[in-house]
């Protein structure tokens, strides 16, 4: 604790979208204001706050979690992926995100970061989800423009396509 | 940033007891996904915290020596559900939790935060008390374990004593062997949304399916805790397998419930439900242990 203005701080070692990275942190910063200031992943939203639209969500350890209501100090020995992440070696975006803008699961795009990242969850599990699963799965998510169904039109699409390329390399 | 005054981070359960010592005004914060969102809301703002998320010993589900399924206090209700040991033995448990907000507030959420924050809608909260579960306590003096119904004093508050935090929470095996149960969370949207009323029931059938040998009741939201309905399991134990049965123990749920007006349902549909519920969570207890309501 630093007694003269008595904010308290901690150095703290996490990956971020594969780089590793060592930063001090005010033990007041949720995660999403150390994604959003430190480094300037500005795809994590600030949206309510308090855990309930999914603007914030990034994927820690391999799970979905709310940044906004996840202190920056238990990002501590942590591997974090952002909507950033996803992109190619030459700035190419993923399979789920040209979904999104093929399917119009994208209007405003304020939910789209959080959004896809659930998605992204979903996919790396590389099985067969039926549409009421997808649906459960993408239901910490409030978007006011798309009315959800192309969300899930994007989701389900890009499921089925993998699970076929995935087949296909067996063959 | 939050308005905290003061952050003390605890690896083991011996750490977070001697920094909530040091710190007697700190309070414990597991996945924060209650105490985050009070400290943003005014409500605990500037708050003194004892941080136990990094306590990785109190994670997972395992059997203890006597069959007992322990569950760790800071295990993620994400886990619970995808637990083999609980998917066998309690299946209704798993289901419970998945109710629970969305599935990031189900990776955060834990099932100590969901009963040491003593709320009565918590969905975890009638599952464990309808299962007879066991809480365990850790403090200074060691560990003390009581049943969940004495764990609830009043709304808000439990009985934890200064310095203690939970631990586990302990399904004796006696409590789930042969038991069948069903919860049922009644409320305005299919996620992100608190229950209205949660009831959850379990039965075990004799060995021809055609007695109730035993049935346990519990409610959310139908007091200020959570809390059993005695009379309505008076009405069913002993009894034959059958409509009757089911629609006395139901309509006896009233003699025990006192639910109240809120802007989320009045006194009197939360009533209404609550006979419902029960006629329908027991009727899938009964089906879920092999028997049939039409003889
Ligand atoms: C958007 C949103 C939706 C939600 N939806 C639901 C819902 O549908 N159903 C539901 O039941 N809940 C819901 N909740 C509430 C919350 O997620 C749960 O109550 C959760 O179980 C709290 O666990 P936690 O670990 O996050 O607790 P915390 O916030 O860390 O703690 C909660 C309380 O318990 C105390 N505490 C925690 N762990 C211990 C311990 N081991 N020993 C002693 N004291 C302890 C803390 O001091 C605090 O008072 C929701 C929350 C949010 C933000
Ligand atoms: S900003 Fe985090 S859930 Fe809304
Ligand atoms: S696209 Fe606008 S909120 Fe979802």
């Amino acid at each position: 604790m630093d007694k003269s203005t008595g904010k308290q701080y901690k150095l703290i070692h996490c990956t971020v979208n594969g780089k590793e990275r060592e930063v001090m942190v005010d033990v007041r910063a949720s995660l999403t204001d150390l994604l959003r200031n430190d480094f300037r992943l500005t795809s994590v939203k600030k949206g309510c706050e308090v855990g309930e639209c999914g603007a914030c969500n990034v994927i820690i350890d391999g799970e979905c979690f709310n940044s906004c209501i996840y202190l920056a100090v238990w990002a501590d020995g942590k591997d974090i992926l952002t909507l950033e992440g996803l992109e190619g070696p030459n700035g190419e975006i993923s399979d789920i995100q040209q979904a999104f803008i093929d399917e119009a699961a994208v209007q405003c795009g304020f939910c789209t970061p959080g959004a896809i990242m659930s998605a992204v969850e979903i996919l790396n599990e590389g099985r067969l989800l039926s549409d009421e699963e997808i649906r459960i799965r993408m239901s910490g998510h409030l978007c006011r423009c798309t009315g959800y169904e192309n969300i899930f039109r994007a989701v389900k699409k890009t499921m089925l396509k993998r699970l076929e390329a995935g087949n296909r390399k067996q063959e | 940033m939050y308005d905290i005054k003061a952050l003390y981070e605890a690896a083991s359960v011996a750490e977070a007891i001697r920094l909530l010592q040091e710190h007697p005004r700190a309070q414990i914060i597991a996945g924060g996904s209650d105490v985050l969102v009070q400290i943003r809301e005014g409500r605990r703002a500037g708050a003194e915290l004892v941080s136990i998320y990094g306590i990785d010993a109190l994670r997972g589900v395992t059997f203890d020596g006597e069959g007992a399924i322990r569950i760790g206090s800071l295990t993620s209700f994400s886990h619970i559900a995808a637990s083999p040991i609980i998917r066998e033995k309690i299946g209704v448990l798993g289901e419970a939790v998945s109710l629970v907000g969305g599935p990031q507030i189900r990776n955060i959420g834990t099932i100590g935060g969901n009963t040491c924050n003593g709320v009565t809608s918590a969905d975890s909260a009638s599952t464990l008390l309808a299962w007879d579960a066991v809480v365990e306590l850790t403090g200074p003096e060691g560990i003390r374990r009581l049943p969940i119904r004495d764990f609830y004093i009043r709304a808000g508050v439990v009985d934890l004593r200064s310095a203690e935090l939970q631990t586990a929470i302990i399904i004796p095996k006696a409590a789930y062997e042969g038991y069948f149960g069903h919860y049922i969370k009644y409320a305005m949207r299919e996620a992100m949304d608190i229950a209205t009323l949660g009831c959850s029931v379990n039965v075990a059938l004799s060995d021809d399916r055609k007695t109730i040998r035993d049935a346990r009741i519990a409610y959310g939201v139908a007091g200020p805790v959570p809390m059993r309905a005695p009379s309505a399991e008076a009405a069913a134990v002993g009894r034959p397998v059958c409509a009757d049965t089911v629609a006395a123990f139901a309509r006896a749920v009233l003699s025990d419930i006192h639910p109240r007006d809120s802007w989320r349902a009045a006194r009197a549909f939360r009533e209404h439900i609550a006979v419902e519920l029960a006629r329908r969570a027991l009727t899938k207890s009964i089906e879920l242990a092999g028997g049939a309501l039409d003889g």
